[in-house]
């Protein structure tokens, strides 16, 4: 299966074309997929904010932005901008440090996890051995962030919000964690790259979400969580707690906060599509396609049409996800907390046990779809 | 000398001065509230330690188990009882340093002893493991290493059920601390919200 582009040998030879070391062309490499990593994330961004505001004008029957732009595509770099030039306040009785650090922390966890998120073959800045299982750490690092700036503002609104945030992401780990695991033990592998290549035999028929409907439907609940997408959204719980933790934050710390969880949701959209719907699979297997029109799979023509159709199947499926999420927000109310530490902890642990258990029985006892 | 190794030493002389300055901070700073999150920076550099190691599920599970549950759960316990008094003065305060210096001196005694008659040098450095140390960890874990695996998740078992006791006052009829009978009014029936029961 070790077909498709290699951006990454083939920037190696066109520099090594030139006379230069491998050493000096790696360290020239190193900080490109970074800086691609930071432009996507932030142009998803800008993307999901004029969808949810777009969607959410459209479930209240509003127009929405209109003048900025065509149909109001520049509102976000608007908003962003606002946010940038914005005066940056630490409040007089607040810890100036902790303030500080809690933003940060909890963005750079969340960037830090898309060095897994695979668009293609080669189409991946690492493909680290742990996988799945970087993006699990590191998403246990933000409640540290939350609770930072939670204390630190120095409010008992934000402090509030702080706690709960880290109630809520610990308690929605767990199911989370454990649903991964079922996937993991049909793959046999950690790394994403595996788990998307396990999915691609049929196309749509090999994709996870048929042998795991219960594990997928537990992921996506774990990760609006997670998110604090509404109807999970207790954190920052607007009537309740004004903001929470995010109440005295101004500028461009707030739009830490602010691009911090919305690059969460896309990379959760991401992970849910290479989990459960088949990654940079096409609904049908470009083997077929090859087949059809008689073209050899290893031909440059093939290569990059299934690289780009890899890339616009990851995004296509992603932004499905996010537009049922933002959908979801605008149209459910928000649950109660004793409600949602009982469905965690009540519902979605017992519920995501199972899921493990049988899961390890069917592989067993049907090896060839499950995974031998 | 390769750029790989420069950045090697590089990365692990900061990571050990976080380590080192982040752990005196711990133990030294008067704010309860900065120890708990230096002590997660500490626990971060030490995971950072283990990528260096090549151990990457190491690192991360460092990062998962300490990171994310105990020093979360430290900060939590920190910010839930988080009283505004005063703590009494000890008596004897210079005895109990003392004390303490020289116990923490003779650990490192101990410890520097084994970093010099140990050999560290691998004998054949072309055996590491490497990415498939998932893999190996699995295989001990059900192995060789079943029973402690086992014994050790009795254990945690154990701890979460005495908190569920303590925590749940209905389950004894008499209270722990003061030996009077517990007052089954004062107990909040958590599955009901409270304001059903105000009318």
């Amino acid at each position: 299966m070790e077909y498709g582009l290699d951006l990454e040998y083939s920037f190696n030879e066109f520099l090594k074309g030139f006379g230069l070391s491998s050493e000096i062309a790696h360290i020239i490499w190193l900080p490109l997929p970074m800086l691609l990593v930071l432009v996507a994330a932030v142009v998803g961004v800008l993307v999901t904010v004029w969808l949810e505001r777009k969607i959410s004008a459209a479930a209240q029957q509003r127009i929405g932005p209109e003048y900025a732009g065509a149909l109001g595509v520049l509102q976000p770099i608007a908003d962003g901008l606002k946010l940038l030039v914005k005066e940056d306040i630490i409040p007089a009785k607040a810890d100036g440090i902790l303030f500080t650090a809690g933003p940060i922390l909890v963005l750079v966890p969340v960037i830090l996890s898309w060095l897994i998120v695979p668009f293609g073959q080669n189409l991946l800045i690492s493909n680290v051995g742990i996988g799945i299982f970087l993006w699990i750490a590191l998403s246990s690092i933000q409640p540290i962030g939350l609770l930072m700036s939670g204390y630190a503002s120095n409010n008992k609104y934000s402090l509030l919000g702080g706690l709960r945030a880290a109630a809520q992401s610990i308690s929605y780990e767990i199911p989370l964690a454990l649903s991964v695991l079922a996937i993991v033990l049909m793959t046999n592998s950690l790394s994403t790259i595996d788990i998307v290549n396990q999915q691609s035999g049929a196309g749509i028929l090999s994709w996870n979400i048929w042998r795991q409907p219960v594990g997928f439907i537990v992921f996506w609940i774990c990760a609006l969580a997670e998110c604090e997408r509404l109807p999970f959204d207790l954190p920052e719980a607007e009537e309740e707690l004004v903001a929470g933790y995010q109440t005295e934050y101004a500028g461009m710390k707030f739009a830490l906060f602010y691009l911090g969880s919305y690059i969460n949701l896309i990379l959760s959209a991401l992970l849910v599509s290479i989990l459960y719907l088949g990654g940079w699979g096409f609904p049908i297997p470009v083997e077929l396609i090859a087949k059809f029109l008689n073209l050899p799979i290893n031909a440059p023509f093939i290569q990059v049409f299934t690289a780009s159709i890899g890339i616009v199947m990851t995004v296509l499926k992603a932004y499905l996800l996010v537009f049922i999420a933002i959908l979801l927000r605008w149209t459910t109310p928000r649950v109660r907390i004793d409600q949602l530490l009982d469905l965690g902890w009540k519902f979605l642990l017992p519920i995501s046990l199972a899921n493990l258990l049988i899961t390890a029985g069917l592989k067993l006892a049907l090896p060839q779809f499950f995974g031998g | 000398m390769s750029i790989a190794i420069t950045t090697q030493i590089i990365c692990f002389t900061v990571l050990s001065l976080v380590i080192l300055i982040g752990a005196l901070g711990v133990v030294l700073l008067e704010s309860i509230v900065y120890s708990a999150f230096l002590l997660g920076g500490v626990f971060m550099s030490v995971a950072g330690l283990y990528l260096l190691l090549n151990a990457s599920f190491v690192a991360a599970a460092q990062v998962l188990v300490y990171v994310g549950a105990v020093n979360v759960l430290i900060i939590f316990a920190i910010m839930l009882v988080n009283k505004k008094e005063d703590l009494k003065p000890i008596n004897d305060i210079k005895s109990r340093r003392i004390i303490s210096t020289s116990i923490c001196l003779t650990l490192l005694s101990l410890l520097i002893r084994v970093d010099l008659t140990n050999v560290w040098s691998l004998s054949n450095p072309q055996n590491s493991i490497g990415e498939e140390s998932t893999i190996r960890i699995g295989e001990h874990l059900f192995s060789d290493y079943l029973l402690p695996f086992e014994v050790a998740s009795v254990l945690l078992l154990m701890a979460m059920i005495g908190a569920i006791v303590l925590a749940r006052r209905d389950v004894m009829s008499k209270d722990i601390s003061t030996g009077l009978p517990v007052d089954q009014e004062l107990i909040e029936k958590s599955s009901e919200p409270l304001l059903t029961n105000k009318n």
